[in-house]
C-alpha cells in the first residue's frame, strides 16, 4: 500500500476581524446589572470572547459578529435588552454564485483545515441549480464496506495525468512501444492562475510554497519566472507554466524540471506541442480551452487527436459558459464532451481536467462524477486569503481585505489548510459513496443522483412535467 | 425460513413483558407555557417614555399583551409573543391607535430574520412552540405561515387539494389514526400505535437525560414509541420500557442483553439521513460523566459508532442480525433504519426477506447531533423520493402489505407528515 497522502496544517487566525453572521445588539442602558446575567451562561462563550476582542480593537469599525444565532441569550435576559440581529455586511460579502455561506466556510476551513460540521438537519434549499441540483449517492448495507474514514482502510484520491494507451503489447513477457508520460497528482485538483485581479506581488511565492506543500501542481504565468525564491528545485515540480499565444516558452533547462506544461488553444496547437516535447520529451502538456459556445466542441475535436494528452476546459468564475445569455452550466458542459468522447471510444485516452466555479469541495467530486478526471480552482484559494468578493479591485486602490499586506506564511498556511480540508471532505463524499479511488469516481453518474431525473421519476408521473419557476 | 413458534408457546406469560410497573401518562393537553422569559414573537410592541400608563392598551387588548401588574409604577415588557401586529389595525382595540399619548409602536420583529432557515421557517418555528404550548394550532390572526416551508421543493411544494364540501361526512370518532406495526403474521405481538408516527432516535448525549423522559412520557400517552437513539438509557426510563425502542449501531454504545429484552422493538441503525455513510459522532463536549458511564466510555472523548456494520456485508448477514435479536427478545419487532441511496428499495426488499418487521427510510433533511455540512447537503436523495422508489418497488415485489414503511427526514408538519396515498407511517425526527 502506498504511503498515505498526508497534508501537513496547523491553524492560521485570520488577519481581519471576523465577518459573521449574527451579532447580538445590546441596550446597556437599560441593564440591571442582576446577578444572572444570561451573558454568563453563554454556551458559546462569545460575550467573554466580544470583551476580548473589544479590548484588542485596532479598527474602530469593527463590530464582533461571531455568534451563534442560538437566542438563549436574548430570551433569557432578565430586562430583554438583547436582540439578535443578522449582519448586514455578512449578507453583503460576495454574489449570488458566491455567497456569504460560502465565502465564511471557506475562511473557516482555511484557519482550521478542518471539515466543517455543525448539527441539526441540513437548512438550505430542496435542491438548487447547478450542482445543487444533484446528490451523490452513499453504500447501504448490502455492499461491502470501503469505508476509509476512520483510518481502517485507505481512500486513494490520486489522479494521473496525461495520454493513457488503451491496451498494452508484449512481447517476451515484457510491454513494448512507447509509453506517453504520465503524472499522478495525490488529489484531484489543480491550482489555476488567480483571476486578474489579484495581480498581488507576493502572491506568486505564496501560491507555489501551497503547490509544494501540498505535493500538487500550480498554473502559473511564465512572467513569474525567474522565481526569486531560494529553492527553485523544490517549486519547478509543482509548477505548470502557461503559454499563452505568442508566449515564449521557459528556458530548457527550467521547463526539463516542470512534469506539466499548458497552452492556450490558438491554431497552433500541434506545432506548440510537437516544440516543447522535442525541449522536454517526458512533460505533458495541457490544452486548455475557453468553454464559450464553441468549446464543448472544440474540446471533443482536440480530444480525438493523437497528439493531445491533456484537455483544461474553463467556464467562467461562476461555472457558466463564456460570453452566452442563456448560458450553460460546467457540470452540464462536461457531461455532453465526457459522453462525446466516450461514444468516439476516446474517452480514456485523454485527461480532461475541468475549472470555473468550483467553490465548495463537493463540486470537485461532482465535477469528477460529471466526467472529469481532475478540477482546477482559483477563486476559493484568494478567499482563503480573506478575499471577500467585494468586487473593488482597482489598480492602486487599496483593498478593502487588505490582501497586499498579507505575509508568505500566512497565505501558503491558508491555502494548505483550505486544499487539505478540501481533501478530507472528498474522502467523506468517497467513503459514503464506497469508493476507494478517485479515478473511479470519474463519469460514474449511476452513483449521483440528478434532481430533474429523480423529479421526473416520482412526481412526473403524477402531476407532469415540473414547471420552470 | 423457519415458521417461528408462536410467542406464547416459547415464553411463559409473565416473562412477555417487562417487570417494571409501567408509567401511565393521560393524553390531556394542559397549558405548558415557554421557561423562557422573553418568548419570541413575530411582531415587537415598543412603548416609549411617552406613556403615562393610564392603563387604556391593557384595557383594549383581548390578548393580553400589556401587563401592568398592580402595585407596580410601571407597565411590565410587552408580551410581544401574543401581539397579532398589523392584522390588529383593522380592529377596534388596536392600542397604537388609541394610545392617548402615541406611546405605542408594533413592527415586525427583526429578530425572525435570524431565526429558522428555509427548511424550518421563522413562522414555523414560533408556531411549534405555540403548538407545544397550547395544544393547539395558532390562531389564524397571528398570520404565522407554518403549513409548509419555504425550502422550494419536496412536501414544501405538495398541497392537499380538499374538495369544497367532504364527499362523507365524518364525527372524528370515525377516524381511524392507528397503525399496526407487524404485518408479517410471524406470532410476534401485532403492536398498534394509536397516531402514524413514533419518535425517532435521539441518544442519551445528545440529547438530556429530561428530554428522553419527555418523549417517553408524551409516547406513552399518545401509544406510540420513543428510540433510545445509540447511547442507551438510564433505569429512570424503565417504566417507559413498553413504549420505548432500543436501537443497535455499530458503536454498541448502551446495548446489553437487557435493553434489548426491556423492549417490544428494537431498531438496527445502519445509517442516518443527516449523514449517510458516515457514521454516528458525538462530540467530545458531550461525553459527560454519565453519558460516559452509560456508553462504557472514557470520559470526554469524540465518541464514533463508524459506518456501517462490518459484520453485515450481505442480506444474509442482516440477517443472522435480526436473528440474534429475536432470539434474545422473543417478542420483539425488529425495524431497520437505513439511508436513502439510489438503490434505497433494493435495500428496503432485502430488509424484508432478511425478516424485519418495519423498514425505516431516514432522508437527507433529518436531524443530527453533529455531522459534516458537506454530507448534510450533498449525499443521498431526499426522502420525497426515497418514499416513492421504496413503495412502489415493495408493491412489485408483493410484500407492500407485509411491511410496515416508516419515513423521517425532512417531516416538519402534519401536512408534511399527513400519509400521501400510499404512506404508511412517518417519525419526528
Amino acid at each position: 500500500m502506498p504511503e498515505k497522502y498526508h497534508i501537513k496544517t496547523q491553524p492560521i487566525p485570520p488577519r481581519r476581524p471576523r465577518v459573521g453572521k449574527y451579532g447580538v445588539v445590546d441596550w446597556r442602558e437599560d441593564c440591571a446589572r442582576c446577578h444572572n446575567c444570561v451573558k454568563k451562561a453563554c454556551v458559546y462563550d462569545r460575550y467573554r470572547e466580544e470583551n476580548d476582542y473589544i479590548s484588542n480593537l485596532t479598527e474602530v469599525d469593527a463590530l464582533y459578529f461571531d455568534c451563534r444565532g442560538c437566542f438563549s441569550c436574548v430570551q433569557d435576559c432578565t430586562k430583554g435588552l438583547l436582540c439578535l440581529s443578522v449582519n448586514p455586511v455578512y449578507e453583503g460579502m460576495g454574489n449570488s454564485y458566491w455567497t456569504p455561506d460560502i465565502i465564511k466556510t471557506t475562511w473557516l476551513q482555511a484557519e482550521t483545515a478542518k471539515i466543517p460540521v455543525s448539527g441539526a438537519g441540513y437548512g438550505g434549499p430542496f435542491a438548487g441549480t447547478g450542482f445543487d441540483a444533484m446528490w451523490t449517492d452513499m453504500s447501504e448495507i448490502v455492499r461491502p464496506t470501503r469505508d476509509g474514514i476512520h483510518g481502517r482502510e485507505y481512500i486513494s484520491t490520486s489522479v494521473d495525468i496525461g495520454r493513457k494507451p488503451s491496451f498494452l503489447v508484449f512481447e517476451e513477457g515484457k510491454p513494448t512501444g512507447v509509453f506517453p508520460p504520465l503524472l499522478s497528482l495525490p488529489m484531484p485538483l489543480i491550482i489555476d492562475m488567480s483571476p486578474a485581479q489579484y495581480s498581488l506581488p507576493d502572491l506568486g511565492p505564496v501560491i507555489r510554497q501551497a503547490a509544494a506543500r501540498t505535493d500538487l501542481i500550480a498554473i502559473v504565468d511564465p512572467s513569474d519566472w525567474p522565481f526569486q525564491d531560494a529553492d527553485q528545485e523544490q517549486y519547478l515540480p509543482h509548477m505548470a507554466f502557461y503559454l499563452d499565444s505568442g508566449t515564449p516558452e521557459p528556458p530548457k533547462e527550467v521547463l526539463r524540471k516542470t512534469r506539466l506544461v499548458e497552452i492556450a488553444d490558438d491554431g497552433k496547437v500541434l506545432e506548440r506541442i510537437k516544440k516543447l516535447k522535442s525541449m522536454h520529451p517526458e512533460i505533458v502538456v495541457a490544452v486548455r480551452i475557453e468553454l464559450n459556445s464553441q468549446g464543448p466542441g472544440r474540446a471533443i475535436e482536440l480530444a480525438g487527436l493523437e497528439e493531445i494528452e491533456v484537455i483544461h476546459i474553463v467556464a467562467d468564475l461562476n461555472g457558466n459558459e463564456i460570453g452566452a445569455k442563456n448560458p450553460r452550466f460546467i457540470k452540464d458542459m462536461i457531461r455532453e464532451i465526457h459522453t462525446a468522447l466516450i461514444e468516439e471510444g476516446a474517452r480514456d485516452d485523454i485527461t480532461l481536467i475541468a475549472g470555473g466555479g468550483i467553490a465548495l469541495p463537493e463540486h470537485m467530486a461532482k465535477v469528477i462524477i460529471c466526467g472529469a478526471d481532475l478540477v482546477t480552482i482559483d477563486l476559493p484559494l484568494m478567499i482563503a486569503l480573506e478575499c471577500q468578493l467585494c468586487d473593488k479591485c482597482e489598480p492602486g486602490m487599496p483593498c478593502p481585505a487588505k490582501l497586499e499586506d498579507i505575509n508568505h506564511d500566512y497565505g501558503a498556511g491558508r491555502m494548505t489548510n483550505l486544499i487539505a480540508a478540501w481533501h478530507d471532505q472528498l474522502i467523506e463524499l468517497m467513503g459514503a459513496m464506497g469508493i476507494r479511488e478517485a479515478r473511479r469516481l470519474r463519469g460514474d453518474v449511476g452513483r449521483a443522483m440528478f434532481f430533474e431525473d429523480l423529479e421526473e421519476e416520482t412526481f412526473g408521473r403524477l402531476f407532469g412535467t415540473r414547471k420552470k419557476d | 425460513m423457519v415458521q417461528e413458534r408462536k410467542i406464547e408457546e416459547i415464553l411463559p406469560a409473565n416473562t412477555l413483558k417487562t417487570c417494571v410497573p409501567q408509567a401511565e401518562v393521560a393524553r390531556e393537553v394542559k397549558p405548558a407555557p415557554s421557561r423562557f422569559r422573553n418568548e419570541i414573537g413575530k411582531y415587537v410592541v415598543h412603548r416609549s417614555s411617552e406613556c403615562i400608563r393610564c392603563g387604556k392598551c391593557a384595557e383594549v387588548c383581548p390578548y393580553g399583551v400589556h401587563v401592568f401588574k398592580p402595585g407596580y409604577k410601571y407597565f411590565a415588557s410587552p408580551k410581544d409573543h401574543l401581539c397579532i401586529g398589523t392584522a390588529c389595525e383593522k380592529t377596534d382595540h388596536y392600542c397604537v391607535a388609541l394610545c392617548p399619548k402615541g406611546a405605542l409602536k408594533v413592527a415586525e420583529n427583526p429578530m425572525t430574520e435570524g431565526l429558522g432557515d428555509c427548511r424550518w421557517t421563522a413562522d414555523m418555528i414560533m408556531a411549534t412552540w405555540k403548538m407545544a404550548q397550547t395544544g393547539d394550532v395558532p390562531a389564524e390572526e397571528y398570520g404565522l405561515q407554518y403549513q409548509c416551508g419555504d425550502s422550494g421543493g419536496g412536501f414544501d411544494r405538495l398541497r392537499f387539494k380538499f374538495p369544497d364540501k367532504p364527499p362523507v361526512e365524518l364525527d372524528e370518532g370515525q377516524i381511524d389514526t392507528s397503525i399496526e406495526l407487524n404485518k408479517r403474521n410471524d406470532g410476534r405481538p401485532k403492536i398498534k400505535i394509536d397516531v402514524p408516527w413514533y419518535g425517532g432516535g435521539m441518544s442519551f448525549g445528545s440529547v438530556s437525560n429530561v428530554t428522553q423522559l419527555s418523549k417517553a412520557s408524551a409516547a406513552v400517552a399518545w401509544n406510540t414509541f420513543t428510540c433510545t437513539g445509540e447511547g442507551g438509557y438510564m433505569e429512570r426510563m424503565r417504566p417507559y420500557d413498553d413504549h420505548v425502542i432500543t436501537q443497535v449501531a455499530t458503536g454498541l454504545f448502551g446495548v446489553r442483553e437487557e435493553t434489548i429484552q426491556r423492549v417490544p422493538i428494537v431498531e438496527f441503525k445502519y445509517a442516518q439521513g443527516a449523514k449517510p455513510g458516515l457514521g454516528g459522532h458525538l462530540l467530545g463536549d458531550k461525553n459527560t460523566v454519565s453519558v460516559a458511564r452509560m456508553r462504557e466510555a472514557v470520559l470526554g472523548i469524540s465518541l464514533f459508532s463508524p459506518f456501517p456494520f462490518h459484520s453485515v456485508y450481505s442480506i444474509e448477514d442482516h440477517m443472522k442480525h435480526i436473528d440474534w435479536i429475536k432470539h434474545v427478545n422473543k417478542r420483539a419487532l425488529i425495524s431497520t433504519k437505513v439511508s436513502t441511496p439510489t438503490d434505497v428499495d433494493m435495500v428496503a426488499v432485502g430488509s424484508y426477506a432478511a425478516g424485519t418487521h418495519i423498514v425505516h427510510i431516514d432522508g437527507g433533511y433529518g436531524g443530527t447531533g453533529a455531522a459534516p455540512n458537506i454530507a448534510k447537503k450533498n449525499i443521498a436523495m431526499p426522502i420525497e423520493y426515497a418514499i416513492d422508489k421504496v413503495h412502489g418497488f415493495l408493491e412489485a415485489e408483493g410484500v407492500r402489505d407485509n411491511i410496515t414503511l416508516i419515513a423521517s427526514g425532512g417531516t416538519r408538519y402534519r401536512q408534511g407528515h399527513r400519509p400521501r396515498r400510499r404512506r404508511r407511517c412517518c417519525r419526528h425526527g
